[in-house]
């Protein structure tokens, strides 16, 4: 079949992100053909500040070279402009008389610079802020000349003016506003920036007009404003804001208003021809940066490639300013209103100004300056729109202060020395993370990760390697939402999707589920299979079969591997007790097997470590006791307290109480691990503060207690109810439980899940829905009716097969 | 040049998954994948020594266990961006049997 022919006009990051993404997704589908006004390849606009301000060279901002384009089978046309689109032939013609045919065209126009009009706005000298041949521009002009003036202190006029500064000149910012980078900063924040730009030596003029440029021999060499004031200027760079480029649109008679109008799919007007970047009104919404023009790419890119799913709805973006050692941060509804609360931190003397703006109980603005350390935490709440009552007294100060482990020391990326261990795990410094990012062009937390593995273990880090890659790399790094994350990069799913998916086709097997929401690969991978699995078998119980081959290893020996290959062994003891008898045993297993190690447990069991996997069905015979699923997402212990047993001060019977839920839940498969105490008086010997369900022993019952964490970052247990009886404890505790089981996204905690729903409607399906919580713990003790256990279970059939070595 | 011992049979090993084979020069790991061929590998991670035999299979590449290195099957090398890369072994299957040739 012949191939169709897509023709993309505009090289820039907009329009080679689509194309990236198209041919990861269908390589094969078009001859593309690229037209770029500039004579280059792609390259990061993004990065020209840091390239001004001489930290960066231009190579290092390259994203695409000639070979790129070579390498894909794409025809470039650099430094050609296409003058003219003709919808009739379907074809566009360059300014240099080129000609292409197109069956799909893409426009990615981008914008231009604003040039107010005003005399002598057209003098050698004054120039725009956009491109390499502008910053070049500058660059040599800052060699040449002394006094230079920026007309605009947005974004782009403050990175210019700092640019121009680093290199030498004497640099003034006239500005029409009160303030500076007003859409994005509230004032009494844009006056601590302009403070440390003023420290750094620039001028600032505000509230001032430009009304004329005066030249001296055909170039510029003053501007003059409104009130008569005269600054000496041998370069002007206009930075008064950008326009989306839409003439070549209009003049094809596509609909443009403020931006190149598309739909949801990024269509215009003509459905064969697609749209996206800063060249587009979305929604009546341009958007200027390029976090959204990346979303954009990947909803056109998949409409390209005929695969027909996705929408764009819109970006929430925030802002970040790239000049060295100056830090400041906005997103979202900064300015705040009727409707709104704020929280606000001045420090002037510390150069720290804070201001968090709260619409009910959820975040609906920022700004930061001077410490942007949780930038990315807010924006984060921002966009899932995650409720913060729970959080709010301690919001101000940032997720840090929620309790994080190993990350005591350096919680601020921006002064971090290169040497610093920033993940604890894997041993990576923030310079290593730093030069991988600006070595292979990454843009995300998956690609740092992979590059470097900081942040790709306990997880704990990852706020820090966010704000060295949004540091480094500035508006390009857009945080992932958690919403809308895709469950592993086999799908473009994310997990809610999968689940209800599965649900709603009533999907059994992973193969089913792979093929209806037609996965890339074959098998999946080692992320989502596991997955799937789980969500398979606590949707469908009974029905959808288990399959091992998509466990990990610890679920499918039902033993933790350890770092020699060899495994644990940890056999259940109740709520932690045991008999003389079952100590007598273990002793005779650890002597007999020759166990290295014997440990006591957190979980109050005992650890046989050092088991080789041939051995494992003979330790659980000789044990005869049951599986202990240390290894499993599941039920892992139920931690008690002596308790009204023997405690002087017990006023309930804690023991006996968790041994009974322990019981009640054996052989529980979940998302994540599952951990239970039961303490028997508010002493709370059991630590119930700090587990999936802690149960407190009062005088006259007990209280529930969920979604307390004690690993990563340390969780307090939110109070859920207060109950009479110890048959309540366990309906309420085992209805939390499946409600978990149900909604919960394989590998979040009970602590992340009850977050992400909110704690409100987890007590209004289990405390005051009384139907909503029976039908839930029936559901639960129907799965659970007959669990067995998997090592008691005598191993046999093919699954013996797992621990029997072959010989060559 | 070592010669072809068959090892089992195909249904021996599961879909997806492995099995290990003691030699005297240290285990091999014997994968299938779900489209039934066979391959064999050195039963060590290049990362750390860790044993790719209990690993999850997914295409031609299976993860070790220990820190989520993917290798591949068919030729031994640590997807990038990791390197590094294990010794490989000849095996296929003949009419149902397994069979494995030692490097």
């Amino acid at each position: 079949m012949k191939k169709q022919k897509l023709v993309v006009i505009g090289n820039g990051m907009a329009g080679i992100r689509t194309v990236e993404e198209l041919l990861k997704l269908a390589p094969d589908l078009y001859d593309i053909t690229v037209f770029g006004a500039e004579p280059h390849g792609n390259y990061n606009r993004i990065l020209l500040s840091p390239v001004l301000a001489g930290e960066m060279a231009l190579p290092d901002i390259v994203l695409n070279d000639f070979a790129w384009y070579k390498d894909n089978g794409i025809v470039l046309h650099a430094g050609r402009q296409v003058t003219r689109i003709d919808r009739i032939a379907r074809k566009v013609t360059a300014d240099d008389g080129t000609v292409a045919d197109y069956d799909r065209l893409l426009l990615a126009t981008g914008s231009t610079p604003f040039i107010l009009p005003i005399p002598g706005s057209d003098l050698s000298g004054v120039i725009a802020y956009r491109n390499i041949a502008d910053t070049e521009a500058m660059i040599a002009a800052a060699t040449a000349h002394q006094h230079a003036v920026v007309i605009g202190a947005g974004l782009l006029g403050l990175e210019a003016a700092n640019g121009l500064k680093r290199r030498g000149m004497e640099v003034t910012v006239v500005q029409f506003a009160d303030w500076i980078m007003e859409r994005q900063l509230d004032k009494p924040a844009a006056d601590l920036l302009q403070a440390s730009l003023e420290a750094r030596g620039l001028r600032f003029l505000l509230g001032k007009q430009s009304e004329a440029l005066l030249a001296n021999n055909g170039r510029v060499c003053a501007v003059r404003l409104k009130d008569g004031m005269e600054i000496a200027a041998d370069l002007v760079v206009m930075a008064a804001g950008i326009r989306p480029n839409t003439q070549l649109a209009e003049a094809a008679n596509l609909y443009c208003h403020r931006g190149i109008v598309v739909s949801d799919t990024m269509q215009t007007y003509d459905p064969k021809i697609y749209a996206v970047g800063e060249c587009v009104n979305h929604r009546g919404t341009v958007y200027g940066l390029v976090a959204p023009l990346f979303e954009q790419a990947k909803v056109c890119a998949n409409h390209l490639a005929n695969f027909g799913i996705g929408r764009y709805v819109g970006s929430s973006v925030s802002t970040k300013l790239k000049v060295t050692g100056i830090d400041v941060f906005s997103a979202g509804e900064f300015l705040g209103g009727k409707n709104t609360e704020e929280i606000v931190l001045n420090d002037r003397a510390g150069g720290v100004y804070k201001k968090l703006v709260i619409a009910g109980d959820r975040l609906s603005g920022a700004v930061l300056v001077g410490d942007t350390t949780d930038g990315a935490w807010y924006f984060r709440l921002i966009k899932d729109q995650t409720p913060i009552a729970e959080l709010r007294d301690r919001l101000m100060f940032g997720e840090g202060s929620l309790g994080d482990s190993g990350h005591a020391h350096g919680r601020n990326a921006a002064t971090m020395a290169d040497t610093a261990e920033v993940c604890g795990c894997n041993g990576v410094c923030k310079g290593t993370i730093v030069k991988a990012i600006r070595q292979h062009g990454l843009f995300t937390i998956d690609e740092v990760r992979k590059h470097t593995k900081a942040s790709s273990s306990c997880g704990s880090c990852t706020g820090l390697v966010e704000q060295i890659l949004a540091s480094t790399i500035g508006g390009a790094y857009k945080p992932a939402s958690s919403a809308d994350k895709p469950l592993c990069a086999c799908t473009d799913y994310p997990h809610a999707a999968v689940r209800q998916t599965i649900r709603a086709q009533k999907l059994l097997t992973i193969d089913a589920v792979m093929h209806f929401l037609e996965w890339r690969t074959p098998n999946g991978c080692a992320t989502c299979r596991p997955a799937l699995n789980y969500y398979l078998i606590s949707t469908w119980p009974g029905e959808a079969q288990d399959d091992p081959q998509s466990r990990y290893i610890n679920e499918r020996a039902h033993a933790n591997i350890q770092k020699d290959g060899t495994f644990s062994v940890v056999p259940r003891m109740w709520g932690g007790l045991t008999t003389p008898d079952e100590l007598r045993r273990i002793a005779d297993v650890a002597e007999k097997y020759r166990v290295p190690t014997l440990k006591v447990t957190g979980g109050q069991r005992i650890d046989l470590l050092g088991i080789r996997k041939q051995d494992l069905p003979g330790v659980w015979q000789d044990l005869g006791m049951p599986s202990g699923h240390a290894y499993g997402k599941s039920i892992r212990t139920v931690k008690t307290c002596v308790g009204a047993e023997h405690c002087r001060f017990g006023t309930q019977k804690s023991m006996a109480m968790g041994v009974a839920l322990e019981k009640m839940l054996f052989g529980m498969w979940s998302p994540h691990k599952v951990k239970l105490a039961v303490s028997g008086c508010p002493r709370n010997c059991a630590e119930c503060g700090i587990k999936d369900v802690g149960v407190i022993g009062i005088d006259s019952g007990w209280e529930i207690h969920v979604a307390g964490n004690g690993g990563i970052k340390t969780e307090v247990a939110q109070f859920l109810c207060k109950v009479d009886s110890d048959a309540q404890v366990k309906e309420y505790s085992g209805a939390f439980l499946q409600l978990y089981r149900e909604e919960g996204f394989y590998l979040e905690r009970t602590v992340h899940y009850v977050q992400r729903v909110g704690l409100d409607y987890v007590k209004q399906r289990i405390v005051e829905d009384g139907a909503s919580r029976c039908a839930l713990y029936e559901r639960l003790l129907d799965v659970l009716k007959d669990a067995a256990d998997p090592w008691t279970e005598r191993v046999s059939g093919p699954a013996k097969r797992e621990f029997e070595a072959l010989t060559a | 040049m070592n010669e072809w011992k068959t090892l089992c049979a195909l249904e021996d090993i599961p879909r997806l998954g492995s099995r290990v084979v003691n030699t005297a020069n240290g285990d091999i790991a014997l994968f299938r994948t779900g489209d039934d061929r066979v391959f064999a590998l050195d039963d060590r991670c290049p990362h750390k020594g860790g044993p790719l035999s209990q690993g999850i299979v997914a295409g031609e590449r299976v993860t070790c266990p220990l820190h989520g290195w993917l290798v591949e099957l068919a030729s031994g090398h640590a997807v990038a961006p990791d390197q590094g890369c294990v010794k490989r072994h000849e095996a296929r299957v003949d009419a149902g049997k397994v069979l494995i040739r030692l490097a």
